[in-house]
């Protein structure tokens, strides 16, 4: 489990060097998601420590945001001036945006299915 | 008192407890999807630094651990992303048509919302990138003009609003599928919609690791177009 750890940080400190160094628009996180994804499909399978250590942080994860969180309530004077139009267009854009990506993917992944099963002439 | 703040100890304590403390209450609402742990240990933190009349930075310095591991945890979702990764290719031209039209969705709508409801052209600008992840939106913000602390602030709620109203809105929808579930998910509330909807499932999980990490990429690419079309 201790590789697990080992791994996961590596990957973490190597991928933000690397996006900070050449000012890519992704994040340290995100990339080192993407570089270890790639590295883990190279290898074939995910040794049984990686993967413990990582089920413990994902379900553990709704908790690292809350100091975050926590900051978004306490500071911002910003948000208080404009808040009735922020919230509006937080809540409506988020759930719009919920809704058009289920929606579209599934009419996609419908179509697909069709032209599949369509006999070939 | 005041020297423990400067410690991990108490933030990282009180910060668990209230956690704790939600999830529980969560469970004897027989775990109801509105019953947020995470927004209702924010209200109950928020409220605990009012009373105590604690800083917050005081408090944010001594809970910074918990914070910092969200850096790791994201990485950590390569493993889930990795077992589907079979299961991927053949879902490659739903994935990638939900993701465009849903973050093309996220700006316009947010833009178009900001503007008619009368906020101002920094705020709309700070609005714009609310529905990627964090850091990835704060960099977008400052590149065409909003504020990054504003962003970073909008983000988290949208984050907020996406994990405690999304899986019930999907539910309201009909939409059952943990890889259509796990991407609308990631593409509207990022980080935060990953982590809820992980606790779903570790699939759904994946796929809205993915969304997230490549919705940053897209909005990263096209928002400054986009608010130039906008004629902000």
């Amino acid at each position: 489990m201790l590789v697990g750890v080992v791994v996961l940080f590596a990957f973490h400190f190597g991928a933000d060097w690397f996006a900070r160094r050449f000012h890519l628009p992704l994040s340290g996180p995100v990339l080192g998601m993407a570089l270890l994804t790639g590295a883990l499909a190279l290898r074939g399978r995910t040794p049984d420590g990686l993967a413990r250590v990582s089920n413990l942080l994902l379900k553990a994860m709704p908790l690292f945001f809350i100091p975050a969180g926590v900051g978004v309530m306490v500071l911002s004077e910003q948000f208080r001036a404009a808040w009735l139009p922020i919230s509006a267009a937080l809540l409506g854009s988020t759930l719009l945006a919920m809704a058009t990506t289920a929606i579209v993917m599934k009419v996609v992944a419908k179509h697909l299915r069709r032209s599949a099963a369509k006999p070939r002439r | 008192m005041n020297y423990l703040w400067t410690t991990p100890l108490p933030g990282i304590l009180v910060t668990v407890l209230a956690y704790a403390l939600c999830v529980r209450l969560q469970r004897r609402a027989r775990g109801h999807a509105l019953v947020n742990p995470v927004a209702m240990a924010i209200v109950l933190l928020v409220v605990l630094l009012a009373v105590t009349k604690l800083p917050y930075p005081t408090y944010f310095a001594s809970a910074r651990l918990l914070h910092f591991l969200l850096g790791p945890a994201t990485v950590a979702l390569a493993i889930p992303l990795a077992r589907e990764l079979p299961r991927l290719r053949r879902l490659l031209w739903p994935i990638g048509a939900g993701l465009l039209a849903g973050n093309l969705a996220a700006a316009c709508s947010a833009i178009f919302l900001s503007k008619i409801l009368g906020a101002s052209r920094q705020v709309t600008l700070s609005i714009a990138p609310k529905s990627v992840t964090t850091p990835i939106a704060m960099g977008i913000s400052e590149k065409i003009g909003g504020l990054p602390s504003l962003t970073a602030v909008l983000v988290i709620t949208t984050g907020v609003i996406g994990a405690v109203l999304g899986p019930w809105f999907l539910d309201q929808l009909g939409i059952d599928e943990p890889t259509v579930r796990g991407t609308a998910m990631g593409v509207s509330a990022h980080g935060l919609g990953t982590a809820a909807i992980y606790q779903e499932s570790s699939e759904a999980g994946a796929y809205s690791g993915l969304a997230m990490g490549l919705s940053g990429l897209i909005t990263a690419l096209t928002l400054p177009a986009l608010v130039a079309m906008f004629g902000l």
